[in-house]
Parts: C-alpha cells; structure tokens; sequence
C-alpha cells in the first residue's frame, strides 16, 4: 500500500508530508500518550500513524486540514487496535442525567475576600500531573473527546468525524468529561489538603475538612 | 445560533463551554461577549474556565524520545524509496 501512495506523490508531496509529521510530532506523541496511557504504545501508534498516514495522503483534499486530517488517523487507528473491547460501553455506564460539577462552584467565594483570590489560588496550585492524572482516570471514551478538543484543540466538527459520531455527541460527551474531570481535579485536591485558601473561622465550621 | 440573546446568567452559562472552545457563531458570539462585559460573576467563571482550559491544552505536546524520531525519519525513508525516488 505504501508503495501505491509513493508512486502517486512527487517529490515535493512527500518533503511537504515529511516536513508537517516533523512538525506534528510532539503533539502526536502528546495525544498518543494521553490516549494510550502509557509512553512505549503512544510511540507505536505514532508510528502507525504516520505509516497509514502516508498511505492516505493522496486522499487528502486541502492540505489546511492536514493537523485534523492525521489526528483523525491517530484516533481510529487507537480505537480499532489499542482501546479494550468494551471501552465503548464504558460510555454508556456513565450517569448521563447526573448534574455537571463545576470547579468554579466549589472554588470559588461569592464575596471579594482581602486575603486572597481561591480561584486563582486553586489553579496556581494545579500541576501538570494532576491534569495528567485527572484525564488518565476518565473513561476510555470521555478521554478521547478530551483529548481531541480540550489537549489538541480540534474543532467540535473535526473531532465528531475523528470519533465517527455525531456534532452533538462531541458535545454532550465533552460536557460529561469535563463535569469528571473538574471533580477528580476537586477530589484530589481535597485529598491533598489544598482545597482553597479559607480563614481560620471557615476552617472551624468544617470538621470534615480537618482530615 | 443566530438571533440567540442572551439576557441571563443561565443562558450564558449554557453557552459558555461553546464559547470558550470557539464554537459560538457571529451573534451568539457577539452576545456572549456582551454579556461577559457587564456580568462580573459570569466573566469570573469563563476567566477561571479559561485559565483551566489553557492549563489543559498546556500537554499538548511532549518531548519526543530520539528512538521515536529515528523511528519515523527511518519509515519515511523506506517509503520514499520504496517509490523508487
């Protein structure tokens, strides 16, 4: 197959290729590994990626839609050879009437306080893993969608047809992954300790927050 | 979206999200902004859930290990000359 596609590019087709995976490749890498979950597969799928890549470029109409185009190759080739036969009912466990969470909601203090700003407060305090560790606990599908749009910022169009799913579907699976996401994010949190910045006296009102 | 006002905190918030991925068309958009302009609790939330958003898209990329570099240089060249070019 491979042999086909070169035979149909010219030489200035395939420097152009080779010069936009050059490019791309901390951001495949970067989606891979946030799909995979794991570094040495995110490496194959890059990999795999870009050999069917190469073999599909003759069907790439504008070469604007390049970044969407290979990302798409990316998410079909981990759902069909990496993600676990029944991820794609994981999405149909989850409680999708259940209300969103909101981080700002539970952050965030209603009256200006003197001593500080806790929304602020809450996101200097968020580091790269915890990001890493929150997306990493969703469910297969939620990951997806989060990686697409929220990671690789791709457009809600360009992820449906990445994930074969309707406009709507992004939508609705991005409000459910975020809701999780923002909680996992508030959970450990709290886990830790680091809530928000609260004066003595709030402190005292909330015994459970001694632990 | 066009013709969308939005005339109250629940309604930009249902519109935040779309908002802030840049998914809202010219009206909606223009509303949206609107209203961000003269509502401080909404304008806090959508600065919160942008800085959020940003701090996300922050792992977008990663170092890219030399073996996976070498790598893909290795199969792009098997496939150029396998075209015999």
């Amino acid at each position: 197959m491979a042999d086909v596609a070169t035979a149909q590019m010219n030489r200035t087709d395939q420097s152009w290729f080779a010069d936009q995976v050059a490019k791309l490749l901390p951001d495949l890498y970067g989606g891979a590994i946030r799909l995979c979950r794991d570094r040495t597969d995110g490496e194959d799928l890059v990999a795999e990626t870009v050999a069917k890549a190469w073999e599909a470029l003759p069907g790439l109409r504008t070469r604007d839609a390049f970044r969407g185009w290979i990302f798409r190759i990316l998410t079909n080739t981990y759902i069909s050879q990496y993600r676990s036969s029944r991820a794609q009912g994981d999405v149909d466990s989850l409680d999708a009437d259940g209300e969103a969470f909101s981080l700002f909601e539970h952050v965030h203090q209603p009256i200006l306080l003197w001593w500080g700003n806790p929304e602020q407060d809450f996101l200097n305090g968020l580091l790269r893993e915890d990001l890493v560790q929150a997306i990493d606990q969703l469910p297969d599908t939620l990951r997806t969608v989060v990686v697409l749009v929220d990671v690789q910022a791709l457009s809600y169009r360009e992820a449906a047809v990445a994930m074969g799913v309707p406009i709507g579907t992004v939508r609705s699976r991005l409000a459910r992954a975020r809701s999780q996401l923002q909680k996992t994010l508030w959970d450990d949190a709290h886990d830790a300790g680091i809530r928000t910045r609260q004066s003595p006296s709030q402190r005292e009102e909330k015994p459970d927050d001694r632990d | 979206m066009t013709g969308t006002e939005i005339n109250s905190c629940t309604e930009a918030l249902r519109l935040l999200a779309a908002h802030l991925d840049g998914e809202l068309g010219g009206h909606a958009h223009s509303e949206m902004e609107r209203h961000l302009r003269t509502c401080r609790s909404c304008f806090s939330r959508a600065e919160f859930e942008a800085r959020l958003k940003a701090s996300i898209a922050g792992l977008a990329q990663e170092p890219v290990p030399p073996e996976l570099s070498q790598r893909v240089h290795t199969l792009l060249r098997e496939f150029t000359v396998a075209g015999g070019d």
